[in-house]
């Protein structure tokens, strides 16, 4: 650590989105009064303010609401509890001792924490990481960025289009850049499956006669300076694509949206476990780390499907975050769980038994009519039906305590028929 | 890079020295695309331009990466055998090396290269303590930077489109308009035949050849210590795909090697990709490549044709009276920039009576790189300016000063990529995802740019089409 100053606080909460601000709000009504709100942008809500479409809130307030409105919400109750928090603010690094480092423009601030909550959120998949080939012009945009640019900023992108990946967010810009006069040619989306929600599908591309191509990518980009074009290729079932199926298509913007990562360069910072699979810290079900007093929660974790899942989940991560600050955590035994067939992960990773506690889990391809099981080795403990299930949606399952009361280990399977 | 090395040399001497770039920015050539490795000689024959210039090159960047503030490090090299014939080769290698000059050679043992680089499997190993690595890009800036504190002037957006001998020397026609000069170097790179062709010098021909790069994110520069190259292909000029640890801690693989047509096609390809992905696993097993973050080229400009065995020698000459050609100046270009310089000053000494300014100065203005400092410093540096402690590029940590900083360059370049190759802002594993639309906000408030007037690398890149509200109201 450094010499600097540094001042004792009980709880930092890295991030004011959706979940950082939820997490907050829930520990302070459980009791912590010091806690500060450490958020890099100017501003708090996360992501939720260039999210000017509606859809969220359904779950939590049972109206459509529209990004900045949900999070006003949160704004709202952030100030009327009077939680202080810093914007323009980055967390630097955590050590596993708990001492924060902060920048801001009022200074490098030095905290050691009794407690954390991380609460990063999560960045998009860029060009670079899918490797598309071809030239590096203006033009190529992830859909978040083009969504900040448009919505917050007024910059439209470009007017001729084409989206790779039928992510949420691709299928909301499509709409979005139709609705600013831009023509969106197609949406490639290489798996044979739509990868967004269904009614995203649905009120964004279908109602605005945008054809989706599935199993399809792009295999190039054209273009010195600005793009000028892309290449669309059909691909096999091993995601390679088919020779002969290229079609070039004129355009002078790229947008993509290949999936997002949770952000964790601060948990590798203070030794937190990851899961390789989710990209998160490794949690037990009161969504504490590997690292005592250090908790994880909405899409630093996982990444989640619907917002209100984020403040739920950060609501119970403030709740935990409480019982440790205030020392009324318990020492108890845990078991692990396992993503088995057809589950792509489930969290948390280790649970409490006898404790009714709900797992969330996402699925490895689409299906209809399914069954999903909780198994302790070969014996089922609990079994559920799905009458669809999808890798874009996140999948609950609720288990009593009394469900779990003798198992050894916990593992998930979708069954078949 | 050599022409701005040549810039600031030259800014040294009583001189009205201009430099000419189509570009808008210097290093936007294969200058900033390449390995940024400063070599040591183990490659060229003996008393070739390219041994001397190269060994000589190298012990000049000790001074000037200190005067120009660019940071280096001398991480070493492994060039590793992975079969018997190959162990014979580093010998070869060894051997070329020592009569070039370069000293501390060893040829290493199976168990000692395992020890060194505990992630490579090899028979045998050629190290090379004082190979280097470099910024070519903070490198090249910071040689412009400080060629034109020095009195150069530096053209940007200047094409060359004809050049013609007169009485007072040469009219160089720009798309910037007319030069009259004296003397004139062509230090063009790709386009170095075609210049020289404007006063009908028609020997040389260039063939272009790409190399292709993979950028690895920060996690995975622990995987090797140094660089770590093979056994050079029995390809002209070619060493072969390597691994190198780039100065801000990425790691490189690359570059690949293919002749191409079209001179700045710098396009990355399927096939090329994938033939960098399986050399880098086969050289280091653990790599991951989930952790690439990044795919770029470079074009080398070679003066050596396709079908020929072994690589011609750097061409570095006056062709014509007080026209001084600098012709297939690929690697070591990088490593052989300051002395290229030099020698080409020495060209013209031995003919003019050119005298050295009393005023040059050799220091460039100290760059501050907030990520590489202390905490104690970066907390002075924040209570001295609020806009260090705001950070525009959450993967790198660069601040709102440094951005500010880059767009405050003296040539006035305002482009993303200007910022980029000053700050690394947008260089990290989101890739800009973070802080383009806080550059963006930087140059409409602070710069009063336009959404229209913004460009990513040069003047025909813009970022945007427009404001939404102004398109709509055009009806586009």
């Amino acid at each position: 650590m450094c010499d600097l100053l540094s001042r004792n606080i009980d709880l930092i909460v890295v991030g004011g989105g959706p979940a950082g601000l939820a997490a907050a709000i829930s520990a302070r009504k459980e009791g912590i009064k010091d806690l500060l709100i450490v958020e890099r942008n100017n501003w708090l809500g996360g992501i939720l303010p260039q999210c000017i479409h509606d859809g969220f809130g359904l779950i939590i307030f049972k109206e459509t609401l529209t990004g900045p409105e949900y999070a006003q919400k949160y704004i709202d109750e952030v100030k009327k509890l009077e939680i202080p928090y810093i914007i323009d603010s980055m967390v630097l690094e955590i050590t596993p001792e708990k001492d924060v480092i902060v920048s801001s423009p009022k200074g490098l601030l030095v905290f050691h924490a009794k407690a954390i909550i991380l609460a990063m959120g999560c960045r998009e998949r860029t060009r670079g990481q899918i490797r598309i080939p071809g030239s590096r012009p203006a033009g190529v945009y992830t859909a978040g960025v083009a969504q900040n640019l448009v919505n917050l900023k007024n910059f439209m992108v470009g007017k001729d289009i084409v989206v790779l990946g039928s992510g949420d967010i691709g299928l909301i810009m499509t709409r979005r850049l139709t609705f600013e006069g831009a023509k969106v040619h197609v949406v490639a989306e290489i798996l044979p499956y739509p990868s967004g929600l269904p009614r995203n599908i649905q009120q964004c591309l279908i109602d605005y006669d945008v054809p989706l191509l599935l199993s399809h990518t792009v295999t190039e980009i054209q273009g010195q300076n600005r793009v000028e074009a892309v290449v669309v290729s059909q691909v096999d079932e091993n995601s390679k694509p088919i020779e002969g199926t290229q079609q070039r298509i004129a355009c002078d913007t790229l947008i993509l949206s290949v999936g997002l990562i949770p952000e964790n360069e601060l948990s590798k910072t203070c030794g937190v476990d990851l899961n390789q699979i989710t990209g998160g810290a490794v949690v037990k079900e009161n969504l504490e780390t590997s690292v005592q007093g250090i908790f994880a929660c909405g899409n630093a974790l996982h990444v989640h499907d619907v917002v209100d899942y984020v403040s739920l989940e950060a609501q119970k991560a403030g709740k935990s975050v409480a019982e440790y600050v205030l020392g009324k955590q318990r020492k108890v035994k845990r078991i692990q769980t396992e993503a088995g067939n057809g589950v792509r992960y489930v969290l948390p990773d280790f649970i409490r038994r006898n404790v009714d506690l709900e797992l969330f889990m996402r699925v490895v391809c689409p299906g209809k009519d399914k069954h999903i099981g909780v198994f302790d080795g070969k014996k089922l403990v609990k079994k559920k039906k799905f009458r669809k299930i999808h890798p874009a949606e996140m999948i609950k399952m609720r288990l009593k305590g009394s469900e779990t009361k003798n198992v050894k280990a916990l593992r998930v399977e979708v069954l078949e028929k | 890079m050599v022409g701005c090395a040549l810039a600031r040399e030259f800014s040294k001497y009583e001189l009205k020295t201009v430099l000419l770039e189509k570009e808008s920015d210097v290093c936007c050539g294969v200058s900033k695309a390449n390995s940024g490795v400063l070599h040591t000689g183990l490659y060229y024959k003996k008393g070739s331009l390219k041994a001397r210039l190269c060994v000589e090159g190298r012990l000049m960047y000790k001074r000037l990466v200190k005067e120009l503030d660019v940071p280096c490090t001398l991480c070493g090299k492994h060039v590793v055998a992975r079969t018997e014939d190959e162990i014979k080769d580093l010998e070869r290698l060894r051997d070329v090396g020592e009569a070039n000059g370069v000293r501390g050679l060893t040829i290493i043992s199976r168990e000692l290269a395992k020890k060194r680089e505990p992630n490579v499997d090899s028979l045998g190993a050629l190290y090379s303590p004082v190979a280097g690595i470099v910024s070519p890009y903070l490198f090249t800036i910071a040689l412009a930077e400080n060629a034109s504190s020095n009195g150069v002037n530096v053209y940007l957006n200047t094409k060359v489109t004809g050049i013609k001998q007169v009485n007072e020397g040469f009219r160089v026609t720009t798309t910037q308009g007319d030069f009259t000069a004296d003397i004139v170097i062509n230090s063009a790179g790709l386009y170095a035949d075609r210049i020289a062709s404007m006063v009908g010098i028609d020997q040389y021909r260039l063939y272009p050849s790409r190399g292709e790069y993979l950028v690895l994110d920060k996690d995975s520069r622990d995987l090797i210590g140094g660089m770590v190259y093979p056994v050079p292909p029995k390809v002209a000029g070619y060493l072969g795909i390597h691994l190198t640890p780039t100065i801000d801690g990425n790691l490189l693989i690359g570059p690949s090697s293919e002749f191409i047509d079209v001179l700045e096609d710098t396009r990355t390809t399927e096939e090329r990709i994938l033939e960098l992905m399986t050399e880098a696993k086969d050289l280091l097993p653990n790599i991951s490549l989930k952790a690439v973050i990044y795919a770029f080229s470079g074009v080398r400009s070679k003066i050596t044709p396709p079908n020929e065995k072994e690589a011609r020698d750097f061409i570095i000459q006056e062709d014509l009276v007080d026209f001084i050609n600098l012709i297939g100046i690929e690697s070591p270009g990088l490593t052989s920039s300051p002395a290229i310089a030099k020698f080409v000053v020495q060209l013209v000494k031995e003919k003019r009576d050119i005298r050295r300014k009393k005023d040059f100065s050799p220091i460039e203005r100290k760059t501050v790189r907030f990520n590489e400092t202390s905490r104690e410093k970066q907390s002075s540096l924040v209570n001295e300016d609020p806009a260090y402690g705001e950070m525009v590029c959450r993967c790198e940590h660069v601040t709102k000063r440094e951005v500010l900083d880059a767009l405050n360059n003296p040539f006035g370049v305002k482009t993303i990529a200007a910022v980029k190759y000053r700050t690394r802002a947008g260089m990290g594993r989101c890739h800009g995802g973070f802080c383009l639309p806080k550059i963006v906000e930087i140059l409409e408030k602070e710069y009063g740019m336009a959404a229209e007037e913004m460009t990513l690398k040069n003047t025909d890149s813009p970022l945007f089409i427009g404001r939404t509200k102004d398109l709509r109201k055009k009806g586009v």
